[in-house]
């Protein structure tokens, strides 16, 4: 009997699942970049993926021993380690082990050995002869406006197209006239190529991973844009059964040119024996030593910042009987600072966090725009749609990225007359940098005082399927469930800023990853427009009091966008604002500007290039300055250092300094005794915070096989990616601009609500349930009923005490500035020295 | 006002030593000194410019300083400006200055800030002297240092393979547009008997006459000068080299493949213009090759998908027709249409990372009418071939590479210690027979000159094919060399001296890589070269010191062989055509194999992964 090895659709979806899944660069959405082995707790995780695909997963033993000697991992936090996986018994083994062993760090991949066999067996490198064609060929395909004159397209997909290029031309993609026949014999199939190529079935399989992951970049894009033809605006017809098709057809070219017909499969030779893909991997005790010393590296922060919020800790709120304010922030990190300075300068403010989007989700389309982007978190499918109409900003052109300047007659033109304009645009930009049209421009993702249709008015109002606006109905749900999870439901202050965040960035292909990952990887200003709007609306206020959220008539929402780069923030519809409102809302604005001084001055002590120490409105401007320099790779810092994650009223954290690292989500748990909130509130934690901060952790882990690499030498392709060289392989990840300052720790997500409430929240969902059954991400629990702090490990809550006790008091903002050292080099050592551990404010 | 020429040198050479010393912590003042040799230069060059129109743009020649000097042969530094000179200078100072402002801000926190400064400005040294160069030896080791340092500068990110791989392919174009330049260099050392300035080329009268009696010889050495100008400014069929070459960070390729590096083969035709203005032959294929780059480099540049591949391929397209100005003699225009398009490529170069966000965000407004496939089959053809870089990497390896492979791979097969004993009896063989010059046959001498620089050129071939070890390969350079002065030695009565100063300089060098590979073999036991070990990781040190050996062996001007190669090749006369190609050969080879050893054995991928490493395919 005959038994079928290989099962084609079997093999491209396990080859998808573990492919890299980075959409095109234009939408940024963070992930685990690990997600294909969530299924296992985290340390197997790792480590597997580890020895099947040589990525590194945790830091160098030496790096862990200085950061011990350093101070970094708290011995007594090590001890803990070691007893709680190692036994009491064993501890002064285990610690020796961890400061002294001496182990080979070698790493072998198994990914990749027996392709390699060609060149072992026939001295030829198949990478280095197809790639650099493959490549190109795919690029053109994919191309997304590059190109004075593109791919000549049909929508019968990558390998049609091929064909039909092929049988119109006199040219040839291969040399051999046997390949050529089967380029256009229709019935081929994978198996049959591979039979060829490989010859024994049982390793086709084999073959195809070794093929496809000695490309992951381009094998990842594709299969993405299979799965999510939508995450390009001009749709190419493409998939990873194609992509290997011709891949197979060049892979027989370059055999056939250099060796004739005179090559038997690889399969087919004797090969010695090598590990099968996805065999078990034994732990190995160097892997136990990393895991010990990752786990106490992890823990000697969390449990400073655990010990330090147990001391501040009260179940009661502050009285703030009249707030002069309200803002809602997105619960971004990089907002932590701010709503901090922003308490400070206006003792009277209240600050909430809640996702960027403010729950409503929908596809936005500006003005003359001819496609939709989505501003919700990516796993969501909205129905709606916004329009902008009445648009009162002109869209800029800058003639030096035109087209023209490509061609031969253009480019004559250009040489001769733009030639000393670009000069000139070089000099004003390196001393005088400001905002251009080729700028990414936060505030210029909606025109601030452009008509939304955001209100539904009748059944018809319907395009490709999306309905336009939301009925007062959906209005109010949205309303309603968003104030609710926040905590937001009385007392409500005159201003209620809604205040969404985006990043402005020059010359940076990564934008998207610094603007709002609840939006797509894109600025939240239409999010925080529309929901003021739904807030302000007198019908939506009426079915909101009959549900019990009484917002007084003199209360006003306002829409507004915070750069999270250029320190800058913008308001929405304030021409709609009562007089009296608009006078309080000046005062309000001079805090908010007051705070933003204050947050530059805070961000600048991390940039080499400003003086933390000059006159802060020099700072602001030098900060505001470096996110419109082309010169300057490090606009912002992004999500780096993030490490937390609090769910909680804010007065939990409101007197203690956290350096930026923690995702704040407002969340009060008087408000559901029941945790029927807490689902919604918990639900995209992990999606959204564990997947930003896992893919820092890769990326900063292995900057080079799982990050993008140093910026600096990146080329566009296509417009969908980035990679080294003309002929390299896409990079997805973050570039090592990005992960520079960030602490490889994974994040700790702390909710302040009864354990058994929790539970039983997150086990409502068996996706929501992996990331904290396998330890993607710590939890930990802050119950209020007896102010103790329980962690969450193996399936229960258990009770946790912290080793350390109240934070140090910091005197005054000023302070913080000057206490961080200066890194010196990118290593882990050095470079995350910056970060400050936690401190009480008074 | 001669005497202020030599200041354009001294200032990027001060300024590079001066960087040489700094610690490489010290980012601010390493950036400092950049941007202060590129400001001084520029606020000198304005002062001298000046100076220059209140004399009437007079064109400056002086005979600087001789190193060295013998009966056949004046090796002299020579400063030469005229307009082009000062066209050149001053777009090449703006680029600097701004280029070093702008990297102070981009390079910072980069591994190897100190590695990068240093280099770009070692560049502005080669530049500079290329551009105010009144010989060819003096433009010469500008264009040498132009090329050591695109080498380094491609190969920046020296722990990944495609950058050090494409460092090679580019240096391999570099390096054989240098060999026609040796050979153009020689052939007018024998149409003049004399090494000539450009000031004496400009003097009409005396290359007329020459012309009209060496009518071929002249014809030849302005294809050599046309060879050479076209692989240094990517003419069709040498263009994918550029592409290949955006490797480093984009400041670093702006200045080298968009701008200046790039227009050195636009500077040497303008430079020798005077010599191949009556040739005829010369301009139809100046001209010819202008048109057929300016040509395919547009459908190209067309059809690249890449940000960078594409500035590329249109700033080809710009200098093939700056080649065609030339050749008609529109020169003015050519300066005009150089510095434009050097300010435009730079700049887009700089600012490649931001074509995403704003075509992107121009799509999302105007949706592009794509391109249906049409039945044209020519269309079709052409755009595949475009897409395909009308296969010239490939075309390159199979003619130029491949058949040297092959050779190479043969003399591997052939290469047992009997061969080797051979060998050293016929070397000694040699030297009896040097010293006993006047007593033998002049046939036998010619031939064994003949089968000496064959030797020479299998000896190094048999190195630049070695699979096994890399000391090896380093013995048969050595080897090479020593055979390369015996056989230039045989039939001329070559000073004692200038024999020991090449060969004190073999030596020298020798010893010095054989130590840094001995001690590289003590600590590694494989030094094997059929894989990319990236020692230099772990051993820098020793990296550097065997770079420097390499370099000195390749006759870099910072080693006495580079005036030793010089001299030697004068003492090949103007008949033994046969001697010249197979010695220029061998030096062609000498420089690639050395290289070779050194990026296999200290560069790409460090072969022990217990930190993290990149993909081969990045």
């Amino acid at each position: 009997m005959k038994i079928d090895f290989f099962k084609e659709d079997h093999v491209l979806e396990e080859l998808k699942h573990y492919l890299p899944s980075q959409t095109p660069l234009k939408d940024f959405i963070h992930h685990n970049s690990l997600h294909a082995f969530q299924d296992q707790t985290f340390f197997d995780g790792i480590f597997n993926a580890s020895a099947i695909f040589g990525y590194h997963v945790t830091l160098e033993l030496n790096e862990y021993r200085n950061l011990f000697k350093q101070g970094r991992i708290n011995k007594q936090i090590l001890e803990k380690t070691i007893i709680e996986y190692k036994g009491n018994a064993n501890i002064q083994e285990w610690t020796d082990k961890l400061l002294t062993g001496t182990y080979d760090e070698h790493k072998e991949a198994r990914i990749g050995i027996f392709r390699a066999y060609w060149k072992k067996c026939y001295n030829i490198d198949l990478n280095n002869k197809v790639q650099p064609l493959l490549f190109r060929v795919l690029c053109a395909y994919l191309d997304q406006g590059i190109a004075v004159s593109n791919f000549p397209v049909s929508e019968k997909g990558f390998l049609a197209t091929l064909r039909l290029m092929e049988k119109n031309s006199f040219t040839s993609f291969f040399k051999s006239t046997r390949v050529k026949e089967l380029f256009f014999n229709e019935a081929i199939q994978l198996k049959d190529l591979l039979s060829l190529l490989v010859g024994k079935e049982e390793l086709f399989e084999r073959y195809l991973f070794d093929q496809q992951f000695s490309h992951r970049g381009w094998s990842g894009m594709v299969a993405t844009l299979e799965t999510r033809p939508d995450s390009l605006f001009e749709r190419r017809a493409i998939n990873l059964r194609d992509l290997i098709h011709f891949e197979l057809l060049l892979e027989m070219d370059a055999l056939d040119r250099q060796f004739g017909q005179k090559w038997e499969p690889l399969g087919e030779r004797s090969l010695p024996a090598f590990e099968e893909i996805f065999s078990e991997v034994k732990r190995s005790e160097l892997q136990e030593v990393l895991m010990l010393f990752q786990d106490a590296f992890e823990w000697s922060y969390y449990d400073e910042v655990l010990g330090a919020l147990l001391a501040e800790y009260k179940t009661a709120n502050d009285e703030r009987p009249n707030p002069s304010f309200q803002a809602v922030f997105c619960i971004d990190e990089r907002e932590c600072s701010l709503r901090r300075h922003l308490e400070s300068t206006d003792k009277h403010c209240e600050t909430f966090g809640a996702p960027g989007f403010f729950g409503v989700e929908f596809f936005f389309q500006p003005e003359n725009g001819q496609f939709y982007e989505k501003l919700c978190p990516a796993p969501v499918t909205p129905g709606y749609l916004i329009k902008e109409t009445n648009k009162k900003e002109k869209r800029k052109h800058d003639l030096l990225y035109e087209k023209h300047a490509h061609t031969l007659l253009g480019g004559l033109v250009y040489s001769l007359l733009a030639g000393w304009f670009s000069l000139v645009q070089l000099v004003l930009n390196l001393f005088r940098p400001k905002m251009s049209p080729a700028i990414s421009d936060a505030f210029a993702h909606m025109g601030p005082a452009s008509v939304l249709s955001i209100e539904n008015t009748g059944a018809d109002q319907r395009e490709n399927g999306l309905q336009i606006g939301f009925t007062i109905e959906e209005m109010a749900q949205r309303v309603e469930a968003q104030l609710r999870n926040i905590g937001l439901i009385k007392n409500f202050a005159p201003l209620v800023y809604m205040v969404a965040h985006g990043s402005s960035s020059a010359n940076n292909p990564h934008h998207g990853a610094h603007d709002c990952g609840a939006c797509s990887g894109r600025p939240g200003s239409v999010n925080a427009k529309v929901f003021a709007f739904m807030a302000n609306h007198k019908s939506v206020r009426e079915i909101l009091a009959t549900k019990g959220i009484d917002i007084p008539e003199s209360s006003f929402f306002v829409g507004a966008l915070h750069d999270t780069a250029a320190d800058e923030i913008g308001f929405f519809g304030l021409e709609s604002l009562p007089e009296s409102l608009l006078l309080q809302h000046k005062q309000n604005h001079i805090h908010f500007e007051e705070a933003l001084d204050l947050n530059a001055q805070e961000r600048s002590r991390r940039f080499a290039s400003i003086d933390s120490k000059a006159p802060i409105k020099k700072i602001r401007n030098e900060i505001r300055k470096r996110s419109v320099s082309l010169f300057e790779p490090r606009p912002e810092l992004g999500h780096g250092s993030n490490a937390m994650c609090i769910i909680g009223r804010r007065d939990i954290s409101k007197n203690l300094f956290l350096d930026r690292r923690a995702f704040l989500n407002s969340y009060d748990y008087a408000t559901d005794p029941t945790g029927q909130l807490l689902t919604n509130v918990i639900r995209p934690i992990g999606p959204v915070c564990g997947g930003i901060n896992l893919e820092y952790y890769f990326s900063r882990i292995d900057n080079h096989k799982l990050g993008a690499g140093t910026k600096l030498p990146h080329n566009v392709m296509g417009l969908i990616g980035v990679s080294n060289s003309s002929d390299g392989d896409l990079r997805p990840g973050l570039p090592v601009q990005m992960i520079e300052v960030h602490d490889p720790v994974r994040l700790l997500v702390i909710v302040e609500q009864d354990p058994a409430i929790v539970l039983q929240t997150i086990q409502t969902s068996a996706d929501m349930y992996q990331w904290y059954i396998n330890e993607w991400v710590h939890l930990m629990v802050l119950n209020p009923a007896d102010n103790h702090l329980y962690r969450f490990l193996k399936g229960a809550f258990t009770r946790f005490n912290p080793l350390s006790g109240k934070a140090p008091l910091l005197g005054n903002a000023d302070e913080l500035i000057h206490l961080g050292k200066e890194m010196q080099s990118f290593t882990i050592e050095d470079a995350t020295q910056e970060n400050l551990p936690v401190y009480a404010l008074k | 006002m001669e005497q202020f020429l030599q200041y354009f040198i001294y200032i990027p050479l001060a300024g590079f030593l001066i960087s040489v010393v700094q610690n490489k912590k010290h980012e601010k003042t390493l950036s400092a000194i950049a941007i202060a040799t590129a400001g001084f230069q520029l606020v000198y060059l304005v002062w001298f410019l000046y100076q220059w129109f209140l004399i009437d743009f007079k064109i400056l020649d002086i005979k600087q300083f001789t190193i060295l000097k013998t009966p056949q042969f004046d090796f002299y530094v020579d400063f030469y400006f005229d307009i082009t000179a000062a066209v050149f200078l001053t777009v090449g100072t703006i680029l600097k200055f701004l280029v070093s402002v702008f990297s102070k801000f981009y390079i910072h926190r980069e591994e190897g800030f100190k590695r990068y400064f240093n280099n770009i400005q070692l560049f502005f040294f080669g530049y500079t002297l290329v551009v105010v160069a009144g010989n060819f030896e003096t433009l010469f080791v500008g264009w040498e240092l132009v090329g050591i340092t695109s080498f380094l500068l491609i190969s920046f990110y020296r722990d990944r393979y495609l950058p050090v791989k494409n460092a090679m392919k580019v240096v391999s174009m570099y390096r054989l547009g240098d060999i026609f330049l040796i050979l153009a260099m020689w052939l007018c050392h024998h149409l003049w008997h004399a090494n000539i300035s450009f000031f004496q080329m400009h003097e009409t009268k005396e290359y007329l006459v020459v012309n009209e009696h060496h009518i071929v010889l002249a014809t030849f050495i302005g294809c050599m000068i046309f060879l050479s100008a076209s692989i240094k400014s990517a003419m069709f069929p040498f263009s994918s080299w550029v592409s290949r070459a955006m490797e480093g960070p984009s400041s670093s390729s702006a200045i080298f493949y968009g701008s200046l590096s790039i227009n050195l083969g636009v500077f040497l035709l303008l430079r020798t213009y005077p010599f191949w203005e009556h040739l005829n032959v010369v301009r139809v294929l100046i001209a010819l090759s202008g048109i057929l780059t300016s040509l395919i480099c547009n459908s190209i540049a067309k059809a690249q998908p890449t940000a960078k591949t594409q500035i590329a391929y249109s700033s080809i397209t710009q200098i093939g027709l700056i080649f065609i100005e030339i050749a008609l003699g529109f020169h003015t225009l050519a300066l005009i249409h150089f510095a434009g398009n050097a300010f435009l490529r730079a700049y887009q170069i700089l600012v490649s990372p931001s074509v995403l966000s704003y075509l992107i965000h121009h799509q999302l407004f105007k949706a592009p009418v794509l391109k249906k496939i049409v039945s044209n089959k020519w269309v079709n053809s052409l755009y595949i071939l475009s897409i395909k870089e009308f296969d010239m990497d490939i075309t390159h390896y199979r003619y130029l590479w491949k058949p040297f492979k092959l050779i190479g791979t043969f003399t591997t097969k052939i290469d047992t210690p009997f061969v080797r004993v051979i060998f050293w009896l016929l070397f000694i063989l040699g030297i009896y027979v040097d010293i006993n010059e006047e007593s033998m046959n002049e046939v036998l001498i010619d031939s064994l000159v003949s089968i000496f620089s064959i030797l020479s050129l299998l000896l190094i071939l048999r190195s630049f094919t070695e699979r096994a070890s890399g000391k090896k390969a380093w013995n048969r350079v050595v080897a090479s060399h020593l055979f390369i002065i015996l056989s230039i030695s045989l039939d001329n009565h070559i000073p004692i001296k200038y024999l020991l100063m090449y060969s004190g300089g073999i030596f020298f060098f020798g010893l010095l890589g054989y130590y840094a590979l001995y001690r590289l073999s003590k600590l590694e036991d494989d030094i094997s070269l059929d894989q990319y070990h990236g020692n230099g990781y772990e051993h820098p040190k020793i990296a550097i010191m065997f770079l420097i050996a390499c370099l000195g062996l390749i006759g870099f001007p910072i080693s006495p062989l580079y005036i030793g190669i010089d001299l030697m090749l004068t003492y090949i006369e103007s008949h033994q055509y046969f001697l010249i190609v197979v010695i220029a050969l061998s030096l062609l080879f000498i420089e690639l194999s050395l290289l070779r050893i050194y990026i296999r054995l200290f560069c790409g991928q460090h072969k022990k992964a217990y930190h993290p490493i990149a993909f081969k395919s990045s």
